[in-house]
């Protein structure tokens, strides 16, 4: 099906998605653990996988603020549908902003689009202690055809998904900072699934632990470093992703408790309901996320296709403050709306129901540590001069 | 420091603060002055700290322009922007 073509249709598309068959499922994905099926499919019939692949490829050439706007909109949702779809257009945007001068990958993308592949991230590995930039493992190349081998201690929907990207050293000898990206597919891909996800919350990612073993073509390696690759695409755009969804998820926690209050009120006119002082509170909250949220996208937008200025260190500092703030904010503003539920946003079986949003969002100041981004915006702010 | 030889100088100099904060997986007394740091093991937390050890060792403070990636990437474009903070040519 071709992608919407205007941003109030794909806004659309991801809403009646999010009402249609993300939220109906919400619960049982959450309760079973198990992969949104229904979503993610509804998210490629309606060629929202691969909306950000440019136009000449097939795609609709969709921009960073149509793909949060629709993060956004899945996260009011469904938390793992949400996530699926933000990890997803990361990947994607790494092959479309870096890999578009090789002939394979434009080849690819054009089959996502045809195809609507999911793309899975492999970035984690055992051994470097969470630093997304150093890898252990490292390709192997020989007569034109590469190996990968690497312990994976999380690849989210690596078994759901067609294809995946993973990180490397670019060979045996290379340093462990000195990374490429690779695309492998899953039929050259033998996964062996190490560790289970039974979490908290963001249940239906499946967000298991794999050995993985890996071949293809020397082809199928981005050609470009991939510390470029982070710093000017994976990192933002995983950031303004991810805290766009969790504005979502904010947001419905906010929409349940402004409803319940609106009950309440209606049952005793002339008085103002206990929850009321707080709701307010709750909702200037939201405001200060949101705007948070937008500020962060704004400035990734304004110097996305700027190789110099998104290499500043002024700007990954700004990006790392987008995650540590929202992340931060988003599981105060869902816990401030629990409060003004009460005891129904405390039940599942309630329409106030929070629960599910709590514990989704609760994900946030953990997934990349909130302690880890802001040390290193301590070191990068010894360095820094830009106020 | 003088300025006749300024360039072979400064060059030392570079490679001793390397040695002691660059962490390289590589001996920095045979590493090209064009060859990649990072490609040589350099990570972006040992940059900052590189970083700061060049500041101290040269009496200069690097403006943000020259603080991303691509301003350490060797040694000859880390002697290039001394040269251009300390008035001298590379």
């Amino acid at each position: 099906m071709t992608p919407p073509s205007t941003t109030a249709d794909l806004l659309e598309t991801a809403r009646r998605i999010g009402v249609d068959v993300a939220g109906p499922a919400a619960a049982a994905v959450d309760r079973e653990g198990r992969f949104p099926r229904e979503a993610v499919a509804a998210l490629r019939e309606a060629g929202l996988l691969g909306a950000l692949v440019p136009q000449e490829l097939g795609g609709r050439g969709a921009g960073i603020g149509e793909l949060a706007a629709v993060a956004e909109t899945l996260g009011r949702f469904c938390a793992s549908t949400a996530m699926i779809y933000a990890m997803h257009q990361v990947e994607v945007a790494c092959l479309v902003r870096h890999g578009l001068t090789s002939p394979y990958i434009r080849s690819y993308l054009t089959e996502l689009v045809e195809q609507n592949f999911l793309i899975a991230s492999a970035t984690s590995e055992m051994g470097v202690g969470g630093d997304l930039r150093r890898s252990v493992c490292a390709v192997e190349c020989r007569q034109g055809r590469i190996r990968v081998t690497k312990c994976a201690p999380v690849i989210s929907y690596g078994e759901e998904a067609d294809d995946i990207l993973l990180t490397a050293r670019r060979a045996p000898d290379a340093a462990a900072s000195d990374q490429v990206l690779v695309l492998v597919h899953k039929a050259d891909v033998r996964l062996t699934r190490t560790g289970d996800w039974d979490a908290l919350g963001m249940r239906g990612t499946r967000s298991f632990s794999f050995s993985l073993e890996a071949q293809g073509l020397v082809d199928q390696v981005v050609p470009v470093p991939f510390a470029d690759i982070a710093s000017r695409t994976m990192v933002p755009f995983s950031h303004v992703l991810w805290a766009s969804l969790w504005l979502g998820v904010a947001s419905d926690a906010v929409s349940r408790a402004r409803a319940f209050v609106r009950a309440e009120a209606r049952r005793t006119p002339g008085t103002t309901p206990a929850g009321a002082l707080r709701l307010a509170e709750t909702v200037a909250d939201l405001g200060s996320l949101r705007a948070t949220v937008r500020q962060g996208r704004e400035d990734f937008e304004r110097r996305q296709d700027d190789a110099d200025a998104l290499a500043e260190l002024s700007f990954a500092i700004r990006m790392n403050n987008l995650k540590s703030g929202a992340a931060k904010m988003a599981p105060q503003v869902v816990a401030q709306a629990l409060g003004v539920c009460g005891i129904s946003g405390y039940r599942y079986d309630s329409p106030y129901g929070v629960g599910r949003h709590l514990r989704d969002v609760y994900s946030a100041p953990l997934m990349i540590n909130n302690d880890r981004v802001l040390l290193a915006n301590a070191a990068m702010l010894m360095i820094s001069k830009d106020e | 420091m003088g300025n006749a030889d300024m360039p072979a100088e400064l060059t030392e100099a570079i490679r001793g603060v390397l040695l002691e904060y660059g962490r390289l997986a590589v001996d920095v007394k045979g590493l090209d002055e064009r060859s990649d740091l990072y490609e040589a093991g350099l990570t972006s937390h040992a940059s900052v700290n590189l970083m700061l050890a060049l500041e101290e060792h040269f009496e200069v403070e690097f403006p943000e322009r020259m603080l991303r990636r691509g301003g350490f990437a060797s040694i000859a474009v880390i002697r290039s922007n001394l040269c251009e903070l300390l008035g001298a040519e590379a």
